[in-house]
């Protein structure tokens, strides 16, 4: 039974991350390119076409693979996490539901219109479709975000029939844990997709400085035997200006969205989920004031520490917005659990965990912390390799202000690059902390996620599927690189021959497969 | 067999029947997709290049449409997740391997379509055909074989804690006589609907070889929906579920009967090339075939509770009053709108093509920036 645990865990973890590379490129993209596009249709200008199309074709190629990887995400709470879906499908399952129902429908149709509809959509129709795709990604986000906030901090629910059931929907929807995740998240899809847009934006701007000085520009020839050149990247300049620092001024605005969302989702954590905040800090004593370490070299079971820097106050500070309180060490959290069972900060419990509680010796949990490395890292990694995309997109806009021509450095690609991934990178390792860092509870102090997995259902039969996604997943991940770095490549569209006109009879369509 | 009948409440009859509604609508949309892509290796002819431009046509009638038609797929699992926990727990858990069958079958097909495009080389589009072609197989066959489990009825017993229902069934014992017949009509079927939407969809020789293939594959569907109409009727009849009375079970048998009907009306018409017609009535054959799958299922949700001591049926397994409320006020409101959108996209793209529509290079490929 533990094996078919931490298999199913492992299969949720890759499929979850593999599947959350897509999804904030999906939701910031889709209306990153939605605005592109209202700025060519308002000035005129044919560099935003260029980019529509540009970025329209990336997103695409992207979406696709978050689609098919998303319908794994439905089934496998069925298949692998079937006492799960019975126990919390009163309260779990209606966002599910309404998420298919508001949020797919919409994007996946309105894609299918914008991809399709260039010449035969009149231009502002089209134009919304792209909008309620967009509005379509975000409306599954609520959904989502809700549903996993509730596992965070199970509001609104009783227990009653052998399960946890709705006691107040609205307490579910306006859980303070959503409230500040669904800000956070959003900002950081920004973060992801403005990374996105100037990194590429600013390599191309690179190729195009080098150029113009004289300087050698390897001539990429792609599969289809078309030929990318320095003349072409010159001439393109300017439209990769304009791309690179929209994505830049994106990418800053969205950061400190992150920030100011991310200091108030972490004390909201504080309040219903100390141990958390004291696994984040990997802080073992109750302390006041709590500081912060940037790095800590410890021995290898974690429990001393031989080296660390650390910002005195800091932690107090992340967690209740002054630098002297207390914050509850994870030993401390331990006893009071032996004691009086899961508590949030302030010693209370939500009806749900009142009530579950005397359910809860069958499972015999004797530690209620996660794994602490994994929590410190993460927490870490997420910060510092978001903040790290952060100031280099200050970088970019500081060093192109005033049309002032992109560096010819060897440098300025590998900031480029850096910008495509950093801000993924650090999405992951927030999801891997918040998820983590519920451990041992699938539902935080009501249900452990060791009682959480199918019944029925063999290790070894998970342990095929974990096998067969991996293998799968692979191989499209295969497919995306090749088709991102061949359209990042193959640059700018040519769009000189667009029309609105609508096509009809025998001619051939503006846009097919 | 004595099971215990519980009056279900309004609300879960309701939502018995939209679960019921979001499989047939999926099943009568995606249905013609899957057909479609199951059509890709045998219906186009001619030299390569012919062949690939007719493979193109077929793949741009469902470019615009495949993704929203999956959705109701999701949305039937989420609507069961949501108004049946129980039934979703136990069926997605139970069904391991099969599920696990549909969701490669999804994953490839679904980028099949996406990527095909996206590069120009014959070994990499002749790849993904195939991934389209087989992916659609796939997750037909599983999904044929599943449904005549439903009708047989699959044991569950209650776990260990008492509260938690599994299926006690192996993966092989599926693949009874009746689960394998449900596997071949479903394929079948929707390579029939499938050939049929393609001669509403298309003009030229393929719009008159996919109306060639629709009289034939409509024959052998036909005498395979009859037997799966019967087998139904008399191995698995209606009258053996409790919850299902008198009045019921006949209309068990009528929309059985209709549902065969409906197929050799619509066979009629795609000879006579009334292709609209015959689109409608092979969706009116699917409609009711599933009306009859889903009425003898009604209240056991297709689960034989024999052996369990508490019986996993449409009370047991439902969501509390509160949410089905919830769930019903969202459907009421959301799923008209949905019908509007969806319906006004296939209106968009309600154009036949031909081979003359498809650009020589597909717009995706022309995108190398002009030399000065």
């Amino acid at each position: 039974m533990e094996d078919a645990v931490s298999i199913a865990r492992w299969q949720f973890g890759i499929t979850t991350v593999y599947h959350f590379l897509f999804v904030p490129i999906t939701i910031a993209t889709s209306m990153l390119v939605a605005i592109m596009q209202t700025m060519w249709r308002r000035t005129g200008h044919e560099k935003w076409l260029k980019l529509t199309k540009f970025y329209g074709k990336l997103f695409l190629i992207n979406f696709a693979a978050g689609v098919v990887t998303g319908i794994v995400q439905e089934f496998q709470f069925g298949m692998n996490w079937s006492e799960y879906s019975r126990f919390v499908g009163d309260i779990f399952g209606a966002p599910l539901a309404l998420e298919a129902l508001l949020a797919f429908f919409l994007e996946s149709t309105f894609i299918g219109l914008w991809i399709f509809g260039w010449g035969r959509l009149n231009p502002k129709v089209h134009l919304a479709s792209i909008y309620l795709a967009a509005i379509g990604t975000m409306i599954s986000a609520v959904f989502i975000l809700a549903a996993n906030s509730w596992m965070q901090n199970p509001v609104g629910a009783i227990y009653r029939n052998g399960r946890a059931e709705m006691a107040d929907f609205g307490a579910v929807l306006t859980n303070p844990v959503f409230l500040a995740t669904f800000p956070h998240q959003l900002a950081a899809c920004y973060m992801v997709a403005g990374g996105l847009i100037s990194g590429i934006a600013g390599w191309h701007l690179w190729r195009a400085s080098r150029a113009a000085k004289g300087l050698r520009v390897s001539k990429k020839t792609l599969p289809a035997g078309q030929v990318v050149t320095a003349e072409d990247s010159i001439r393109e300049a300017s439209t990769w200006r304009t791309g690179m620092r929209f994505g830049a001024i994106t990418m800053l605005i969205a950061s400190l969205c992150v920030i100011v969302s991310g200091d108030i989702l972490g004390k909201e954590m504080v309040k219903v989920q100390p141990m958390k905040m004291a696994a984040a800090e990997a802080l073992y004593q109750t302390e006041s004031p709590a500081d912060f370490s940037l790095l800590t070299i410890g021995t290898l079971d974690g429990s001393k520490e031989v080296f660390s820097i650390k910002i005195p106050g800091l932690t107090s500070f992340l967690s209740h917005g002054n630098f002297s309180e207390r914050v509850q060490g994870i030993n401390d959290l331990e006893k009071a659990y032996a004691e009086h069972g899961f508590t949030r900060d302030d010693g209370t419990k939500l009806a749900l965990q009142q009530a579950y509680a005397s359910q809860l010796e069958q499972y015999g949990l004797s530690s209620v912390a996660p794994i602490i490395p994994v929590t410190y890292w993460s927490f870490r990694l997420m910060m510092g390799l978001g903040m790290l995309g952060a100031a280099i997109s200050v970088v970019m806009l500081w060093v192109t202000r005033k049309n002032k021509p992109a560096p010819t450095g060897r440098w300025w690609p590998v900031m480029c690059a850096a910008l495509l991934f950093l801000p993924l990178a650090a999405n992951s390792f927030g999801w891997i902390f918040t998820e983590m860092g519920r451990q041992p509870w699938i539902v935080a102090g009501v249900l452990p996620t060791s009682a959480a997995v199918s019944p029925g259902v063999s290790a070894a039969a998970v342990l095929f599927s974990l096998i067969a996604f991996t293998l799968v997943y692979a191989a499209i991940a295969c497919v995306v690189l090749f088709l991102f770095v061949k359209y990042i490549r193959l640059g700018l569209p040519d769009v000189s021959n667009h029309s609105d006109d609508i096509i009809d009879g025998d001619a051939p369509l503006s846009f097919a497969y | 067999m004595v099971t215990l009948v519980t009056d279900p409440s309004a609300l879960q009859i309701l939502w018995f029947a939209l679960v019921a509604v979001l499989w047939i609508g999926y099943f009568f949309l995606e249905g013609f997709d899957y057909g479609v892509a199951m059509l890709l290796p045998i219906l186009p002819k001619g030299d390569a290049a012919r062949k690939e431009t007719e493979r193109r046509v077929m793949i741009n009638t469902i470019g615009p449409v495949w993704d929203g038609n999956e959705v109701w797929l999701l949305t039937a699992g989420g609507a069961t997740f949501a108004a049946f926990p129980g039934w979703y727990s136990t069926l997605f858990s139970g069904l391991y391997l099969p599920l696990l069958l549909v969701l490669l079958g999804l994953i490839v097909r679904g980028v099949s379509f996406e990527y095909r495009a996206k590069h120009n080389d014959t070994r990499w589009h002749a790849t993904f055909d195939w991934c389209a072609t087989i992916g659609s197989f796939i997750i037909v066959l599983v999904l044929g074989v599943g449904f005549a489990n439903f009708v047989a009825g699959m044991p569950v017993a209650l776990a260990g804690n008492g509260v938690t229902w599994v299926m006690t069934g192996s993966f092989w014992s599926l693949f009874s006589w009746y689960g394998l017949l449900g596997g071949v009509l479903f394929v079948a079927l929707f390579a029939t609907h499938g050939a049929v939407f393609l001669s509403l969809k298309t003009d030229g020789e393929i719009r008159e070889r996919a109306r060639g293939f629709a009289s034939k594959s409509g024959l052998v569907t036909l005498v395979l929906l009859l037997a799966y109409v019967l087998g139904l009727q008399l191995a698995f009849p209606a009258s053996d579920n409790p919850w299902v009375n008198g009045l019921a079970v006949t209309a068990c048998w009528i929309v059985g009967v209709l549902s065969v009907v409906a197929l050799a009306v619509a066979w009629v018409f795609n000879s006579k090339g009334r292709e609209g017609w015959s689109f409608i009535f092979t969706g009116v054959a699917i409609l009711t075939m599933l009306v009859m799958v889903f009425i003898k299922i009604y209240g056991t949700l297709g689960f034989d509770s024999s052996a369990a001591a508490t019986p996993l049926d449409m009370t047991t397994a439902s969501s509390s009053p509160m949410t089905l409320q919830i769930m019903s006020l969202a459907a009421l409101v959301f799923v008209p709108i949905v019908l509007c959108y969806q319906a006004w996209s296939y209106w968009v793209f309600r154009r036949r093509l031909s081979n003359k529509n498809i650009p020589v290079v597909p717009q995706f490929l022309a995108a190398k920036p002009k030399n000065a």
